[in-house]
């Protein structure tokens, strides 16, 4: 396993080599199916090994800077409840979420301790699915209706499969998923005709902004958030990538690593 | 022999219109349920199951628990079981009609129930439950059907069906092993996450099944002239005896992991189960009553009979308390803490408390009461073919 995933990483390198004086936005798509520019891309990284793992992509959060522009997270929040036409419920039983706030101590339950520092104990955290690398919502999932698309590892939806069981619910180790109690298109506040509104009955969650991604347009809560640096976004296998980058410089932190499902979403704390 | 439930006294026919009216009840709820959604139930984003899950994981046991029946009496040649063997296999089907109707009454969007067909997904525990659920109701209807065809016509059964009476055996233990995988091999529920929740889904089957299927006998002993013999139910709640031994030695050995480790995902749903969790500066306690009323009563369900094993006298009242008692104390521990108490507290470490609606409680009453009259169906026809062997 590790040779395999070395010898990706190299082929993965070389392919990035090749898009250089690209615009940025084709590392960060850079997939047949998500982004044209991309095909070349593949090509080169064509290998049995490649085919399999691809792009991983992920996100790194940076609350340090959130806490430092506390408007900052909800402009985020706004956007993605905007853009995917998020239902407003006024109370908690119904609410959908996809990305929201939650002190540090809810995030992180298993990392709380008692002398921690002053943001953790003050600044909301950005909470949101971590596309995960062993999903077990997919694995629990009797349908498919939650899968991992292969091209670049998001864990995305099928809303028209859904049977509404919501064993992925009960499944996911992070509270990442909500279910449409009932019809949510009279809670939605401004609509986006781009993006499909949900039936009552169906479960739903971040899906990494996987329309906005075929278009090469970023994440819409990274577009608000990038600026700042708060937001990183990019191709996890890819060891040139701005994502990797930061990885590699920042001392990260995952969501309950210990349950095994290897999140694809990373905080600087 | 259908025609034999055409035939029954008044206390027969205000039973089944009694169970007719909270069928109806169940329906018009459910009809509500249909045109709204699932949010006329008291579940939420936290809380994702309720009462139709948990309803429908203490059913599969009940229907393992007909298995109690089966296996003395067709691998142990266990003679005293003969008259009531068929009882736990009605039971069976009757209990799995009643997890399937669960099962559909708590899907978001039921007419895509057939998806799980369409694109079956064997990484899916649900996947192979539904497999074995259907298994093991055909297996019930194959093989009671069958042996009391022979019955009445007094000939020995075919041979053939005896491969499908030893197949349903390791297949009742499947049914609720499945059902118990559907919770333990979730990372991040601390609760449902231990090896011993399948062994302790059995013990509490073998004991919850047989409890009321004793019940079942002692009205039809007192309403329809039917006595199932003191020898077997005496070995009856022999089983329900030891099985509930067992479930609660689990149950303690669950309590001691937590509280001697004193790791908090450990601790924290037995604590909201038993003690009330506090969080916030709100102590969270809806079903300690629950909890303590279901300890209770298996205590006292437990005494009861040990009493009547100590000292040697059966009385039939006796075992319909002990047997009421320890009947309610599983249904209270699996069918609402179980389910109830792993969802608290959230991922988040958040704690959302659930408590069902009525029109919820309307579709769960309605699908019990079905349940129960296709049981009446069954035992009249079972009870009714004993009648004209005896006569
Ligand atoms: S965070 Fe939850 S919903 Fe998202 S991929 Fe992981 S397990 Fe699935
Ligand atoms: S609720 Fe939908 S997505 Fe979730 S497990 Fe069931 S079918 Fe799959
Ligand atoms: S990645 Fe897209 S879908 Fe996910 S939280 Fe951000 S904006 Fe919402």
């Amino acid at each position: 396993m590790d040779t395999k995933r070395r010898k990706f990483l190299k082929i993965a390198g070389a392919a990035a080599l090749a898009g250089i004086g690209a615009p940025a936005i084709v590392k960060l798509t850079s997939s047949a199916a998500i982004a044209s520019e991309a095909v070349q891309h593949e090509t080169a990284a064509h290998g049995e090994v490649a085919a399999a793992t691809g792009v991983r992509l992920g996100m790194v959060i940076d609350m340090r800077k959130f806490a430092e522009q506390p408007e900052l997270l909800d402009q985020a929040i706004a956007a993605c409840n905007k853009v995917h036409n998020i239902p407003h419920f006024p109370d908690r039983k119904n609410e959908i979420k996809w990305i929201w706030k939650a002190p540090y101590a809810n995030v992180f339950p298993e990392l709380e301790s008692i002398h921690k520092s002053e943001m953790a104990k003050k600044a909301p955290f950005a909470v949101l699915c971590n596309h995960c690398d062993n999903p077990s919502c997919v694995k629990a999932c009797p349908t498919k209706a939650t899968f991992v698309q292969p091209e670049n590892g998001i864990v995305a939806m099928d809303f028209h499969r859904c049977i509404g069981c919501r064993f992925c619910m009960a499944a996911c180790p992070y509270g990442a998923r909500s279910f449409n109690w009932q019809d949510p298109r009279p809670f939605i506040d401004t609509y986006n005709a781009e993006f499909p509104t949900r039936m009552r009955g169906v479960v739903e969650k971040c899906n990494f902004c996987g329309e906005r991604l075929a278009l090469g347009l970023e994440p819409a809560c990274v577009e608000v958030a990038k600026s700042a640096g708060a937001m990183v976004f990019g191709d996890l296998n890819d060891p040139d990538s701005e994502i990797r980058k930061v990885l590699d410089k920042e001392f990260t932190i995952q969501r309950n690593p210990a349950a095994g499902t290897k999140p694809s979403v990373y905080y600087i704390v | 022999m259908i025609e034999k439930v055409l035939k029954g006294k008044s206390t027969y026919w205000m039973w089944l219109a009694v169970l007719g009216t909270f069928i109806a009840i169940g329906a018009a709820c459910y009809v509500r349920q249909y045109m709204f959604g699932l949010g006329l139930t008291g579940m939420s984003r936290d809380v994702s199951w309720g009462l139709y899950i948990s309803q429908f994981t203490f059913l599969v046991g009940v229907a393992a628990g007909g298995l109690m029946l089966v296996l003395p009496y067709y691998v142990h040649d266990y003679k005293a079981f003969g008259k009531i063997t068929i009882l736990g296999e009605f039971l069976a089907i009757s209990a799995l009609i009643m997890c399937l109707m669960f099962i559909m009454a708590d899907l978001g969007q039921p007419l895509r129930g057939l998806n799980v067909i369409f694109f079956a997904t064997p990484h899916s525990m649900l996947f192979w439950d539904m497999c074995v659920l259907w298994g093991y109701l055909l297996l019930n209807c194959l093989c009671g059907w069958v042996i009391l065809t022979a019955e009445r016509k007094q000939v020995h059964p075919p041979k053939w069906i005896y491969i499908f009476v030893y197949i349903s055996i390791p297949f009742a233990v499947s049914i609720h092993t499945v059902t118990a995988m559907l919770y333990c091999g979730l990372p991040g529920r601390h609760f449902w996450l231990s090896a011993i929740i399948a062994p302790r889904f059995l013990a509490s089957a073998f004991a919850a099944g047989p409890s009321l299927i004793v019940l079942a006998c002692l009205v039809m002993r007192k309403f329809a002239n039917f006595d199932a013999g003191k020898e077997a139910i005496q070995k009856l709640t022999t089983i329900i005896m030891y099985a509930a031994i067992i479930n609660t030695f689990f149950f303690l050995l669950e309590f001691f992991v937590g509280y001697y480790s004193e790791m908090p995902g450990h601790m924290h749903s037995l604590e909201y189960l038993f003690f009330g969790l506090e969080h916030d500066g709100h102590v969270y306690n809806n079903l300690v009553p629950f909890m303590w009323g279901a300890t209770l009563f298996s205590f006292t369900g437990l005494g009861i009979l040990a009493y009547m094993k100590i000292s040697k006298v059966f009385d039939y009242r006796l075992v319909g308390v002990a047997a009421t008692l320890i009947f309610f104390s599983l249904w209270a521990d699996k069918g609402l803490g179980f389910v109830f108490g792993g969802f608290v507290p959230n991922p988040l470490n958040e704690v959302t408390e659930y408590i069902p609606t009525a029109n919820e409680l309307g579709i769960t009453i309605g699908i019990w009461a079905t349940g129960f009259f296709i049981l009446t169906l069954l035992y009249k026809i079972a009870v009714g073919v004993e009648h004209e062997i005896e006569s």
